[in-house]
């Protein structure tokens, strides 16, 4: 399988503090990639540097051997790159439904097109299938900033894969979501990897949900990679273990 | 580090539109037409131009209300535009005897252009920083309204403005060129009404509530940035384009900072981010002070206190006070976006 993306010797320091120190990695096309580690670490960075919204230091990103490097965010997404964000980011005063044709209009057609064509540019059905397949369904019409945060949560991730991504970088999805829901999550995100083939790289500090989920973790300590491997290796791993896991 | 979620306390939400091509809100307007076109009927002269006035600021409203109600960039430079629209249409149909139908296109297009390069400095910089830009653009527009006489005639401004045909139809009295503006307005309000209502106008909400997770969307925010602009101060520019033959004779002092202020109050007290909010906002500065006319000297007193009073009642302005009755009386939002 190819590499969908490769992430080469990446800093980025601010000021006297390197958030992100040197750290390379790649992903397989269809793979679920866990990067973990304790708070601080600079996992967020990493994805913020890799997306575009924030400019490396130093190092580079390719995206199916192509250099993305410091590429737009809205330019990244059109190349079928997706996100989710750590903290909510759903448009509150829209619909679930609109909040969904907002996710994936602008994969739709020219700009003119857009403007002349169809309010809903064609999306609706597919707003609906996803609605569905995160189970909102009774939530369509409700505003997305009157939903629990566990839905706010799924929602978000619905959004994500509205355009039909091949890779998608998931920043704590699981964090502040109850147990049921996380299942749903897991199962939702599993079936997506499983149908569509589409490649994900998962943030995430609920343990069992990245070593259920992912078949290979990153460990980043301090802005480095400390450890990779399976889900088991990384577990068994003693300095893993010392740094993050600790007991 | 993930960014927050913004949100602009000016412009708040909005009913849902109703299903469909034909809403709540296209009913208004269509009925709202209606009735202005006739409503002049035994006012006289002077009631028909503030009723025309009140559409051609409703204009320069609608504009505003796009770039800070539904984008959220906040502007200070709305009358300059109008301005920039007046004089162009004043210069070409006085001194160049160019149709006043091809000096509104060009005024159109001329703040449209402007709208997009002074757009450029909202791709830096956000809120009040992006309001000094344009307040500086806004001076500098008034500066040369006055100081360059050779042109646009300085304070002495340009007279003798005069109104157009329609097929042959002389709009020369006060009840024709009303019907006129009306027919203008109407068609600029559909417009926008679409605009709001298509993929852009969700993408300009998205602008404004969420620009970080907007582009991680897809959503290309400079070009709607700019866009969001232009096509807010291309409306200011048909306002001026409508302002020149309406009042016959224009000076600088209609299109200075302080008239920006008043453009931005009346976007504010209308509702910022709805759509019929422009014609209440308009109402309330173009009308309202006609009605205080007895008070005198203290019209200014009244009119600053009432509108500080619905301020404070209602932040979201008379519109946002009407969906939210609306919403009581039948438990559902929608009818005034």
């Amino acid at each position: 399988m190819s590499q969908v993306l490769e992430v080469s010797n990446l800093h980025k320091a601010f000021g006297g503090i390197k958030a992100v120190d040197g750290v390379s990695f790649s992903v397989k096309e269809g793979e679920i990639l866990g990067i973990i580690g304790p708070n601080g670490c600079g996992k967020s960075t990493l994805f913020n540097c890799i997306l575009g919204q924030l400019e490396p230091t130093e190092g580079a990103v390719k995206l199916d051997g192509r250099d993305i490097t410091n590429m737009r965010p809205s330019a990244l997404n059109r190349l079928g790159v997706s996100r989710t964000f750590q903290l909510l980011q759903v448009f509150p005063e829209l619909s679930v439904r609109e909040n969904l044709i907002l996710a994936g209009q602008e994969h739709q057609g020219s700009m003119l097109s857009r403007l002349f064509g169809a309010r809903d540019a064609g999306l609706t059905d597919k707003a609906e299938q996803m609605i569905g397949f995160f189970k909102l369904g009774h939530l369509a019409d409700a505003k997305a900033g009157g939903l629990s945060y566990g839905q706010q949560k799924l929602l978000d991730a619905a959004m994500a894969f509205m355009a039909g991504p091949r890779l998608v970088l998931l920043d704590e999805p699981a964090g502040g979501v109850n147990l049921t829901m996380l299942g749903d999550l897991k199962e939702r995100l599993r079936a997506i990897n499983a149908e569509q083939g589409a490649t994900f790289v998962v943030i995430e500090h609920n343990m069992d949900f990245v070593m259920s989920l992912c078949s290979r973790v990153i460990v980043l300590a301090e802005g480095k990679v400390l450890a990779e491997g399976t889900p088991a290796e990384v577990r068994a791993n003693p300095a893993v273990i010392e740094a993050y896991l600790g007991h | 580090m993930s960014a927050p979620a913004t949100t602009n306390d000016l412009s708040r939400p909005r009913g849902r539109a109703l299903p469909g091509l034909i809403d709540g809100t296209l009913v208004t307007l269509l009925l709202g037409a209606a009735i202005l076109w006739f409503a002049p009927v035994g006012m006289g002269r002077y009631g028909t131009y503030v009723l025309s006035l009140w559409l051609v600021m409703s204009i320069a409203v609608m504009g505003l209300n796009l770039t800070l109600g539904y984008a959220g960039l906040k502007s200070l430079a709305q009358a300059a535009f109008m301005g920039l629209g007046a004089y162009t249409t004043a210069l070409l149909t006085t001194k160049l005897g160019v149709s006043w139908y091809a000096a509104f296109a060009l005024s159109g297009l001329l703040t449209f252009a402007v709208g997009i390069v002074l757009g450029f400095p909202a791709l830096r910089v956000k809120a009040h920083y992006l309001a000094f830009v344009t307040l500086a653009f806004s001076t500098l527009i008034w500066l040369i309204l006055r100081n360059e006489q050779w042109l646009t005639g300085g304070v002495f401004g340009i007279s003798n403005i005069n109104r157009p045909d329609f097929f042959g139809i002389k709009l020369f009295g006060a009840l024709e060129f009303h019907r006129f503006v009306v027919a203008v307005t109407l068609i600029l309000a559909v417009a926008q009404w679409w605009l709001i209502r298509s993929p852009w106008g969700r993408a300009f909400t998205a602008l404004r509530e969420n620009p970080i997770r907007a582009a991680s969307l897809g959503i290309d925010t400079r070009a709607y940035t700019l866009l969001a602009f232009a096509i807010g101060s291309a409306y200011a520019g048909f306002a001026g384009a409508l302002y020149a033959p309406l009042v016959e004779f224009i000076d600088p002092s209609p299109f200075s900072l302080s008239q920006s202020f008043f453009l931005l109050l009346m976007v504010v007290a209308g509702g910022a981010g709805y759509l019929l909010g422009p014609f209440v906002g308009a109402l309330l500065g173009v009308v309202l002070p006609e009605w205080l006319r007895f008070a005198g000297s203290l019209y200014l007193i009244i009119f600053a206190s009432i509108v500080l009073l619905l301020l404070i009642a209602c932040p979201q302005g008379v519109s946002g006070l009407l969906e939210r009755g609306w919403t009581k009386l039948t438990g559902r939002r929608g009818g005034t976006r």
